[in-house]
């Protein structure tokens, strides 16, 4: 099912009486989630991502705007007739109920001609105990589980009655790191099979490009940029997206356009048309730099980390903004970089795709060599 | 499981120096400081508890003892029999329990209802809560004073209560010194008008420290109100609910002061006695001076409280979700 956000803000009274004004969490959100989609919610911590995501659940009420489910406009209804699955950051299991009963409890709420037989929901639940796989748990209670199988447990919880959409709200932050990897292909292989509009928030920006079919990357309440993983990673809008995507991290320098040339402090890397002279920012992504004996950028090398496939190398240059810059080059030019390093000096030419000029005020991006202004 | 938690320390220090013997002398060495920190509290409790128990324990089996004299006429049941075949006593027996019976389930809904409503609201909660309180910082007496004013019957007034029965048209009742089921029925209310505060004192408290996001999550899951209660809210409290029930039975079976306050002294004249008022009479009161006869009416009372206590944790430790 599509689910359309129409200039949806959400407001809360600010906690310091004295401040008259409201605190914005989320502010004129548009966007339709087009039918069986995976779509990432991503931001820094108090964005407003987990506000949009209650908001779409009914558990909050939006301020102004709309949300429709399909074509039907759900603003105004309760969270238990809006017909959507939701699983929270820490499951909010119910402790005193087993499995079963905890994936049984929806299916019981259901009145009218919606209610099913006991046969009917036994199946149910454990249709949806499969496709999370803990049928062999079902009469253990929350707490003898372990925190995936618990995740599990939420998941096939929310998704017994067939929500029209399932949210997810940092579903994987209470994980370890290989548990982390494992389920959210578990996640996206629910979704795939069950065909469910999916929504999930979440701050960690790898795990969300690696699933997505599109993300949403909100800062303060305001949605910065929507798209498919990749052209937003390859066409940041702007300075923030640009550093929240990717690991490592952009780096970012203060740099000049002089006549139709980026200048990052002495060293002139690029040649531009059609920017006028100006100071900016520049961002360019750590695959943007190749080792190069006469390269035009010219840095002192600090270290170098071998991580098996790659070489991360890093440098200081004193255009940069962080104390250091972080390069990743594959292990084949390791040769090209040997001698370098022993000078510590080392040179770089630069990949214009990789380089993306901000403004320096409004920290919009101006100019990519792909996608131009 | 104490004991283990007691030599976790000492054997984690010995796992360090590897040496069995260190091992064995540290457990010894731990386990008498443990009973050494033990002692003050053993010591007090068995001289004021420990001891006054097997005292009366074994007066209830001394005929006619005499306290004054330290002397006794025979050994055996007889205390016991004639306990049991005094009209006080078993009209004592009736009274409490009929007491026990109405006043700790009503308190109890009574108490959860209200605390359910405190917990709902969010203007004036906290003045909501602190007038819900007040019946327990005021002292029993003064309470009874004040329900003498609403019940009494005085050459000046009918009571309160009377007046509003008559207005209605109905005929007035002698609440304090008139038909039995008039008097219990002011007992019973004084009761639950007294235990309510602490009850729901501790029901506010164990409903707010449920997890607001089971709430949320029922909610989502499209339960109603009702079910949210029933299936979420009491299971998560059922432990404080047992809590007060448990003490609720012992202390409406140790029921006395509130029956001296609104009937006074002569409690066997009134028909209202306890079973603690039966035992404070035949030790103190004007038929007093049986230690003997209060000794076994005290073992008595034990008895029945000791087993009500056991069928209530029996009862909570199936519901209680540990």
């Amino acid at each position: 099912m599509e689910v359309t956000l129409q200039n949806l803000t959400k407001t809360f009274p600010n906690r310091d009486r004295k401040k008259r004004e409201d605190v914005i969490a989320v502010h004129d959100f548009n966007f339709k989630i087009p039918d069986g989609q995976l779509i990432g919610l991503l931001g820094p911590s108090g964005c407003g991502k987990s506000t949009t995501l209650h908001l779409i659940s009914g558990l909050l009420k939006p301020t102004k705007g709309n949300i429709f489910f399909g074509t039907e406009d759900v603003t105004a209804l309760p969270p238990e007739h809006r017909g959507i699955g939701l699983v929270f950051q820490n499951y909010a299991l119910y402790p005193h109920l087993t499995v079963l009963q905890n994936i049984l409890f929806p299916l019981q709420n259901l009145k009218g001609k919606d209610k099913l037989t006991k046969t009917q929901m036994l199946e149910k639940a454990t249709a949806a105990a499969k496709l999370v796989q803990i049928e062999g748990l079902m009469a253990r209670k929350p707490r003898e589980l372990s925190g995936g199988q618990q995740q599990r447990v939420a998941i096939a919880r929310a998704l017994v009655k067939t929500p029209k959409a399932l949210l997810l709200d940092e579903p994987l932050s209470n994980l370890d790191a290989r548990l982390r990897l494992q389920t959210r292909e578990e996640i996206r292989r629910i979704q795939r099979e069950t065909g469910i509009t999916t929504i999930f928030v979440t701050h960690d920006q790898e795990e969300a490009m690696s699933i997505s079919d599109q993300i949403i990357v909100m800062k303060e309440g305001i949605v910065q940029q929507a798209g498919k993983p990749q052209e937003v990673y390859d066409s940041p809008s702007n300075l923030f997206v640009a550093k929240f995507l990717g690991t490592p991290p952009i780096n970012v320098f203060d740099g000049q356009v002089k006549a139709g040339r980026l200048c990052l402090g002495d060293d002139t890397v690029l040649n531009l048309e059609g920017i006028p002279d100006q100071p900016v920012y520049v961002g360019i992504r750590p695959e943007g730099f190749v080792c190069q004996e006469d390269g035009p950028l010219r840095c002192k090398l600090n270290g170098v980390e071998v991580m098996g496939r790659d070489v991360s190398l890093v440098f200081t240059h004193k255009a940069s903004l962080a104390p250091t810059v972080r390069a990743i080059v594959s292990a084949q030019s390791q040769t090209a970089m040997t001698h370098c390093q022993e000078a510590a000096l080392i040179r770089f030419r630069l990949i214009p795709q990789k380089i993306f000029l901000f403004h320096k005020e409004t920290e919009e991006r101006i100019y990519n060599k792909e996608y131009g202004l | 499981m104490t004991r283990k938690n007691f030599h976790r320390p000492s054997s984690a220090h010995a796992d360090r120096s590897g040496l069995f013997r260190r091992t064995m002398q540290n457990r010894t060495g731990s386990g008498l400081k443990g009973w050494l920190y033990l002692l003050p509290a053993m010591l007090f409790l068995s001289i004021f508890m420990v001891y006054p128990l097997m005292d009366v324990f074994i007066y209830s089996f001394e005929e006619g003892y005499n306290s004054a004299s330290q002397t006794y006429f025979g050994v055996g049941l007889y205390n016991y029999s004639y306990v049991l075949h005094d009209p006080y006593f078993l009209q004592a027996v009736r009274n409490t329990f009929l007491l026990v019976i109405v006043t700790v389930p009503l308190s109890t809904v009574l108490a959860l209802l209200l605390s359910t409503g405190l917990n709902a609201i969010r203007p004036l909660r906290e003045l909501l809560q602190t007038i819900y309180f007040l019946p327990y910082v005021t002292n029993t007496l003064a309470v009874g004073l004040v329900f003498m004013i609403l019940f009494k019957k005085t050459p000046y007034s009918d009571g309160l209560v009377n007046l509003f029965i008559t207005c209605f048209g109905g005929q007035g009742v002698d609440f304090i010194d008139g038909p039995y089921w008039a008097k219990m029925f002011v007992l019973c209310l004084y009761t639950i008008w007294v235990v309510m505060p602490f009850k729901i004192l501790i029901l506010t408290s164990a409903l707010a420290s449920v997890n607001q996001k089971y709430y949320q999550a029922a909610k989502v899951d499209g339960a109603s109100r009702l079910r949210i209660f029933l299936r979420i809210t009491l299971p998560m409290i059922s432990p404080m609910l047992f809590y007060l029930v448990i003490t609720g039975f012992i202390g409406a079976f140790k029921a006395y002061s509130d029956v001296v306050a609104l009937f006074g002294t002569n409690l066997n004249a009134a028909g209202m006695n306890t079973m603690v008022g039966y035992v404070y009479d035949m030790l103190y009161g004007d038929s007093g001076g049986y230690p003997s006869y209060a000794s076994a009416a005290a073992i008595l009372l034990f008895a029945i409280v000791l087993t009500i206590t056991c069928i209530n944790l029996m009862a909570s430790r199936k519901n209680i979700p540990s």
